[in-house]
C-alpha cells in the first residue's frame, strides 16, 4: 500500500493528462454519472460559493470546476460517447495545459464545503464530485505541490507538518503537568482511542488536557496511540485514495492493536469525513470499532449525565459550523446543544447551521500557499456572518477552521478570540477533587 | 407534398418515429449510466432509510432552502414560470388533451381558453428572458454550449408554431374543428417531434435525469444524516 501511495506522489514529477483522464473516467461511476449528466447550467451553484461571491469570477462557479472530468466522461464513458465520436461531436481532449489551469479551480478555490451541493436544484453533489475529480488531478500529477509535499511528509513522518511521536509526547507531558491528570498512552483495552490533528498538537495542545479532564469526569477509559495518532489525512485533501488509505490504515492498525471499542475523531472536519465516511471504503472493509466525533461524544456524555456542567460563559459567543461536520457529516445537533450548555449569551450567525459559510481554508486550501490571498478574500462571506452577531468570541469544533479563522481575523484587523468547543466544555465541567 | 399530406405525415410516421426515438434514446441513456455500476458503501450508516431519503431529495429540491432563495434575482423565479407554463400549456389545452386521448385513451378537463392564453404569453416572455439571461449573465454564458441554445430553441419552437396554429377558438368539451389551413398545424407537430427527437440526447433529458440525480444525492446525504 505504501509503494502505491508513493507512486502517486511520483506522478507529480511528470504530469500527464492521459493518466488524469483515465482516473476521471474510473471515478465516474453510476451515481456520479447521473449527476454529471443532469446539470442544466442554471448557475445557481455560483451564488452559493463564497469564492464566486467575493470575486465575481465566473470560473469559480462550482460546477464549472468539474469541466475536465465531465469532458473526459463525455468522451470516454457517457452513453452516446461512441456515436458522438463517430459523428465528430465529441468534446475536445482534455489537455495538460487545461489541467494546470484547473488546478486553481479544483483546489485553490474549492473547500469541498458542500454549500453548492445544498443549493443545486437538480441535486448534484458538486462537492462530492470535486472530491472525485481531485483523484484524477492527483493521478495525473496536477495536484498543488504544497499538498504533494504534505502528503510526502505524512507518509514519512505520519504528519503533514512533520509532527512525530516525541513532539506529541512532550505536549502530553506538559498537559499532564498543567492538569495534574494522567494521559494514558497505548493503553490496551481502553474504551476510547483519541487521535489528534497536527494543528491541535502544536497550536492548541490544551485540547489534550481538556480531554483528560473530560474522560476523568465521564469515568471512561481512554488512550492516545504512540503510533497512528495523526488524524489529518492529506490524501483525502489532495485526492489520492492510495495516500488516504495508507494514512488511515495507521489509525485502524492502532485501534485494532489496542483493542479499543471506539475511535474518537478530533476537532477536525475533514479528518472526521476521512475516518468516518471514506475510511471503510478506502480500505475495502468495515471497521471493528465505532468512530465518533468528539462533539458527538461530549454531547452523549452530557445527555447521559456522565459530564456535569457548572456555570456558563457570559460573553457574547457565536459558533462557526465546520462544514465537514455540520453540513456534510451529519453532526447537526450536538454542537448547538453543547454550546447552549456552556454559553449564557449564545448568538446564532445569520444562515448558521447546514448552510453556513466555510472559513475558507477547508479541503486542503489552507495548506496551499499560492491560495492564501484568495482564501482571505473568501473569508469576507464568513466575516459578514460573524460581524452580524456582534460576538465577543468565536467558538468552533475544528482545529483547521480555528487556525484559518485566527489568521483571517488577524488579516482583517478584527479582535475576536477563537475558542475550541472541547476546551470550552472542559472549562465548565463541575470541579472534582484532585483536579487542577 | 401538399399541406394536408404534410399534416398526415406529421400525425403519422413522423410522430411515431419521433416517439420511438424519444423512448429508445431515453432508455439508452439511462441504461448507459446504469451499466457504469457502483460499489457498496462500507461505512456504518447513520440512517438506513435511503429510499425515503431519495424521495425527500427529489421533492425537497423543488424549492430551494430559504438561504438560497434569490428573491431579487429574476432568473431564479423565471425558471419556475416557464416550467409551470409549459406544463399548463401541454396538459391544459383542449387540442393537446384530444391529441393525448387519441394516443392513449386518457382525457381530462381543459383549462378555460383565456387562462391558457395568459400562460402562453407568460411562458413565451419567460423563455425569451431565459435566453437573454443566458447570453448576458457571465456565469451562465460560461457554462453554456450548443446544447443549451439548441435545447432552448427546440422548446421555444413548438410554443411559437403553436401560437401560429391557433387560428380559431373552441367550445370547452367539444373537439376543435378541422383546420382550415393544415400547414401551421403540420409545422407545429413537426416542431414538437423535433423536441422529441432531441430530448434524450441533450440537456432536456434533465426531465427524467433530475429524479435520479436528486435521488442518489438525497440517499447519500440521508445515509450520513446530513442536511438535504
Amino acid at each position: 500500500m505504501t509503494e502505491r501511495a508513493r507512486s502517486v506522489l511520483e506522478a507529480a514529477k511528470a504530469p500527464d493528462a492521459g493518466r488524469a483522464v483515465r482516473e476521471f473516467v474510473a471515478q465516474a461511476g453510476r451515481d456520479a454519472a447521473f449527476q454529471l449528466e443532469a446539470c442544466v447550467h442554471c448557475g445557481q451553484c455560483a451564488d452559493a460559493c463564497h469564492f464566486h461571491r467575493v470575486t465575481g469570477d465566473p470560473r469559480f462557479t462550482p460546477v464549472y470546476k468539474l469541466r475536465p472530468m465531465l469532458k473526459a466522461y463525455q468522451r470516454e464513458a457517457a452513453p452516446f460517447a461512441q456515436v458522438k465520436e463517430a459523428l465528430g461531436l465529441a468534446p475536445p481532449e482534455v489537455t495538460a495545459a487545461e489541467l494546470h489551469e484547473w488546478s486553481e479551480l479544483l483546489y485553490d478555490s474549492c473547500n469541498q464545503c458542500g454549500r453548492c451541493t445544498l443549493a443545486c436544484p437538480v441535486g448534484i453533489d458538486i462537492a462530492g464530485l470535486v472530491r472525485l475529480a481531485r483523484e484524477g488531478m492527483a493521478a495525473g500529477g496536477f495536484a498543488p505541490s504544497d499538498l504533494v509535499k504534505a502528503a510526502e511528509r505524512s507518509l514519512d513522518t505520519g504528519s503533514p507538518i512533520g509532527v512525530r511521536w516525541p513532539a506529541l509526547k512532550r505536549q502530553i507531558e506538559l498537559q499532564e503537568q498543567e492538569t495534574g491528570l494522567h494521559v494514558p498512552v497505548d493503553a490496551e483495552g481502553a474504551e476510547y482511542m483519541v487521535v489528534l490533528s497536527s494543528i491541535e498538537i502544536m497550536a492548541f495542545p490544551e485540547a489534550i488536557g481538556a480531554l483528560a479532564r473530560i474522560f476523568r469526569q465521564a469515568g471512561a477509559t481512554w488512550t492516545i496511540p504512540s503510533a497512528g495518532f495523526e488524524a489529518t489525512n492529506v490524501g483525502v485533501q489532495m485526492g489520492s485514495r492510495d495516500v488516504a488509505a495508507e494514512l488511515l490504515s495507521r489509525i485502524v492498525e492502532a485501534a485494532e492493536r489496542l483493542k479499543v471499542k471506539c475511535v474518537i475523531s478530533p476537532e477536525c472536519g475533514h479528518a472526521y469525513s476521512a475516518l468516518r465516511w471514506e475510511g471503510p471504503n478506502l480500505l475495502g472493509r468495515r471497521y471493528g470499532f465505532e468512530v465518533v466525533q468528539i462533539a458527538e461524544l461530549l454531547d452523549r456524555f452530557v445527555r447521559e449525565g456522565r459530564l456535569r456542567l457548572r456555570g456558563k460563559d457570559a460573553r457574547r459567543l457565536t459558533f462557526h459550523d465546520p462544514c465537514q461536520l455540520v453540513r456534510r457529516g451529519g453532526i447537526t445537533e450536538a454542537p448547538g446543544r453543547l454550546m447552549h450548555g456552556v454559553s449564557a449569551n449564545l448568538v446564532e450567525m445569520p444562515g448558521s447551521g447546514a448552510a453556513s459559510f466555510c472559513c475558507g481554508g477547508g479541503g486542503g486550501v489552507s495548506a496551499i500557499h499560492r491560495a492564501e490571498a484568495l482564501r482571505f478574500a473568501a473569508f469576507e462571506s464568513k466575516k459578514q456572518q460573524i460581524d452580524a452577531t456582534g460576538a465577543e468570541a468565536l467558538v468552533t469544533a475544528c482545529g483547521n477552521c480555528r487556525n484559518v479563522l485566527e489568521e483571517a481575523i488577524e488579516h482583517y484587523g478584527m479582535t475576536l478570540p477563537v475558542l475550541g468547543l472541547t476546551e470550552l466544555v472542559a472549562q465548565y465541567l463541575e470541579p472534582e477533587a484532585g483536579a487542577r | 407534398m401538399t399541406s394536408m399530406a404534410l399534416l398526415e405525415f406529421a400525425r403519422g410516421p413522423a410522430l411515431w418515429a419521433s416517439l420511438a426515438v424519444l423512448v429508445a434514446g431515453s432508455l439508452w441513456r439511462v441504461a448507459g449510466i446504469l451499466r457504469l455500476g457502483t460499489t457498496p458503501d462500507l461505512s456504518e450508516p447513520r440512517s438506513t432509510r435511503l429510499f425515503a431519503g431519495a424521495m425527500r431529495g427529489i421533492f425537497a429540491r423543488m424549492l430551494p432552502r430559504v438561504e438560497f432563495r434569490l428573491r431579487k434575482k429574476l432568473s431564479f423565479w423565471n425558471g419556475y414560470v416557464y416550467h409551470v407554463g409549459l406544463a399548463v400549456i401541454v396538459f391544459g389545452y383542449l387540442p393537446h388533451i384530444f391529441f393525448v386521448e387519441r394516443l392513449t385513451g386518457l382525457g381530462w378537463p381543459p383549462l378555460p381558453e383565456p387562462v391558457f392564453f395568459v400562460f402562453v404569453g407568460l411562458t413565451f416572455v419567460s423563455l425569451l428572458i431565459a435566453l437573454v439571461e443566458r447570453l448576458t449573465d457571465p456565469v451562465r454564458r460560461l457554462l453554456s454550449s450548443f446544447d443549451d441554445y439548441f435545447s432552448w430553441a427546440v422548446v421555444l419552437l413548438p410554443l411559437a408554431t403553436g401560437m401560429i396554429a391557433i387560428h380559431q377558438s373552441y367550445a370547452p368539451g367539444t373537439a376543435p374543428a378541422p383546420p382550415l389551413d393544415p400547414l401551421p398545424l403540420a409545422i407545429h407537430l413537426l416542431s414538437v417531434e423535433l423536441l422529441f427527437l432531441w430530448l434524450p440526447f441533450g440537456k432536456l433529458a434533465h426531465a427524467f435525469l433530475v429524479f435520479a440525480s436528486r435521488g442518489v444525492t438525497g440517499a447519500a446525504l440521508t445515509r450520513k444524516g446530513a442536511a438535504l
